[in-house]
């Protein structure tokens, strides 16, 4: 039942009070503009951080080789070793775990600018690469297409580059594909350009790399069957902390490494980064809740507090109230009804101007470009109604107190009050 | 109309308890206009407050129309208020952020009428007491004698059965005292009962009735064919002044 006239009582009321119906208001209005902020920002933190690494494939590991830590089998310590075309076959037929498996060369970039084309030139890393590591670190194709199974077979001379390759080596209107370059002494044809989706590097900078097909890099570089890098999956169901444990067994193994050896293989594993970040940003998140919450709080006491002051100011205006026939439930409703008119009013301005800086700073950020580690600061709306909900509640407790009091203050003594 | 009998009053002061009234036996009647007198700290305004039903008595007896007034709860006692009683007080108690026709208005407000409706009558009323080019005004913009006519308006809106004022005239010179006298004399000729507590002899004189409290009794009650003598020794009292 909508009733007019007690809104336009409580409505004339709080307009003829402009000041304490202001101060009241800031309090709740403050809690819950605060909690927006810091939960948006909180939030934008988490989503700049996740941006750089989602779109790896989160059961991904990855794995290089160190030296020997311990002597074993006749070797001594400090040995160099690597990994090589049969351990790949190997974990291949023999791991069932494995989802996708990609070993990676790394190409001698020591010789300064490696990578000419006709009066330009530029130093890039250049990788060897097999189809399945576009899997693994997601890439999405700019222009042409990735290496396929086709180039590894046919140990093709083709090559995809990165963004900042493509500006370096070509003119602005010039389409690179099916174009040459000279890499270390070979020529490559351009079959692809590429931009990275995630900003975890190995080596160099992702948009400064050429990747070229594995099978041709070991052939034309002379590396012989050496493998310096190599990523895994696991299949689902399975963890992939397990899958690493269980390959660098194989691999020490298989390379008379001592099984204690701690250094002798480099490996990093994306779950476990993600389970890091993602116990951080649930810390930040029940942060941001444990201080929105407490300064709600204290903006919802500050109400009580000025209402309890302002029923104090009003008890004579309430015991004339009273003696002309209001019954105390009509006092009772009229402040209540005062109190959580002003904790939403205020609440809902809180939050609309929380959610609208949020959306400004939003613009900004998007303007300023990709490489930030702050992104989308937003607001879920579940957490915006729940504030609002304890803020009704909080309102009609902070209404509540003090007009149980007022209307428990004698009569005549309300009538008397010459305050 | 008003029938009290053997009022007892007391009020816990700490550990003290303060005995005011101490037994009142007294009939009003329909039509009346008593006032009741007495040197301060003689219970008149505690024996107004009960009557009001603003306040509990202790021991004894209150019927008013016929109906025990006892240990209501305070949401019945607002109805007997407003249907029975009109208040009309010494500090006038308009509410400040009102302007008069809302603040005669109010109680209607509490009885349920519609607000167009309720400043209609509001408008009437100040009509009634030649107020209605002020209807607009807050009270801080109006003289004493001005806010009172407006609680006394207030007071009429609900066409109660008995107005009880509370010095109305206490904060008032007597020119504009002995006008709203002139208008509780009215009131009480249209057969409201009017019931005023003061300790202005010249204004009790012009009651029909005096009750003289002391010590929380009645001391003696002055009527009509007494009411001469009264004044005669009123008149006494001033020139020993």
């Amino acid at each position: 039942m909508f009733d007019m006239d007690l809104w336009n009582e409580i409505i004339s009321a709080l307009k003829k009070n402009r000041l304490r119906s202001f101060m009241t208001a800031f309090g709740v209005f403050w809690g819950i503009f605060m909690l927006i902020i810091m939960s948006g920002a909180g939030k934008a933190l988490e989503n700049g951080v996740l941006d750089g690494v989602k779109a790896f494939a989160t059961n991904s590991a990855f794995f290089w080789t160190e030296r020997t830590s311990i002597p074993y089998e006749g070797f001594q310590r400090g040995r160099r070793w690597n990994y090589e075309n049969s351990d790949i076959q190997y974990i291949r037929d023999n791991v069932k775990e494995v989802e996708y498996l990609s070993p990676r060369l790394f190409g001698n970039q020591q010789g300064g600018n490696n990578t000419i084309r006709g009066e330009r030139n530029g130093a890039f890393q250049v990788y060897g690469d097999y189809p399945d590591y576009f899997k693994i670190d997601r890439w999405s194709v700019v222009k042409g297409r990735l290496i396929n199974e086709i180039d590894i077979l046919h140990e093709r001379k083709v090559c995809v580059i990165g963004e900042r390759v493509l500006e370096v080596m070509f003119a602005k209107d010039e389409d690179p594909i099916g174009q040459y370059l000279k890499i270390s002494g070979v020529y490559f044809q351009v079959v692809g350009v590429i931009h990275a989706e995630t900003r975890i590097n190995f080596g160099g900078k992702k948009e400064e790399s050429i990747s070229i097909p594995f099978s041709t890099m070991q052939t034309a570089y002379n590396y012989g069957d050496v493998v310096h890098f190599f990523s895994v999956t696991s299949q689902k169901g399975h963890k992939v902390s397990d899958l690493e444990e269980k390959l660098k067994t194989i691999l020490k193994d298989r390379h008379k490494i001592a099984p204690d050896d701690l250094q002798a293989i480099g490996s990093f594993n994306i779950e476990k980064e993600f389970i890091k970040f993602n116990a951080l940003f649930l810390g930040i998140q029940v942060l941001t809740w444990i201080v929105g919450i407490g300064t709600l709080l204290a903006g919802v006491i500050g109400v009580s507090n000025i209402m309890l002051v302002i029923i104090k100011e009003r008890t004579q205006e309430i015991g004339i109230q009273r003696a002309i026939g209001a019954t105390p439930a009509t006092v009772i409703k009229h402040i209540v009804a005062e109190s959580v008119f002003l904790t939403v009013m205020a609440g809902y301005i809180g939050l609309s101007l929380g959610v609208g800086i949020l959306e400004v700073l939003n613009r900004v950020l998007q303007s300023a470009g990709d490489e930030m580690f702050f992104k989308n600061p937003e607001v879920n709306l579940t957490m915006a109604l729940s504030a609002l909900g304890v803020l009704v509640i909080s309102g009609i407790i902070a209404g509540l107190i003090p007009a149980r009091r007022a209307v428990s203050i004698k009569l005549i003594d309300a009538i008397r009050d010459e305050g | 109309m008003i029938r009290l009998n053997n009022i007892h009053k007391s009020y816990e002061m700490g550990s003290n308890s303060l005995h005011v009234l101490k037994g009142i036996d007294l009939n009003i009647e329909q039509g009346d206009f008593v006032s009741i007198m007495g040197s301060s700290g003689s219970g008149k305004s505690t024996l107004l407050n009960i009557l009001g039903m603003l306040d509990n008595y202790d021991k004894g007896t209150y019927h008013l129309s016929g109906n025990l007034i006892a240990n209501m709860s305070e949401k019945k006692a607002a109805k007997y208020r407003n249907d029975m009683v009109g208040f009309v007080f010494q500090s006038f108690n308009l509410i400040s952020f009102k302007n008069a026709m809302e603040n005669v208005a109010l109680p209607l407000y509490y009885k349920g009428v519609p607000r167009k409706k309720r400043n209609l009558i509001a408008m009437e009323y100040l009509e009634k007491l030649g107020l209605k080019e002020w209807a607009n005004h807050m009270p801080s913009e109006m003289s004493g004698g001005q806010k009172q006519r407006v609680a006394i308006a207030r007071a009429l809106i609900s066409q109660p059965k008995i107005i009880l004022a509370d010095e109305p005239t206490g904060a008032l010179d007597t020119a504009t005292s002995y006008e709203v006298m002139e208008i509780l004399k009215d009131i009480n000729a249209a057969g409201i009962t009017v019931i005023i507590v003061t300790h202005e002899h010249d204004i009790a004189a012009m009651t029909r009735q005096i009750i003289r409290l002391k010590d929380g009794r009645i001391h003696e009650i002055i009527r009509n064919g007494e009411l001469k003598q009264f004044q005669k020794n009123y008149m006494k009292e001033l020139e020993t002044a």
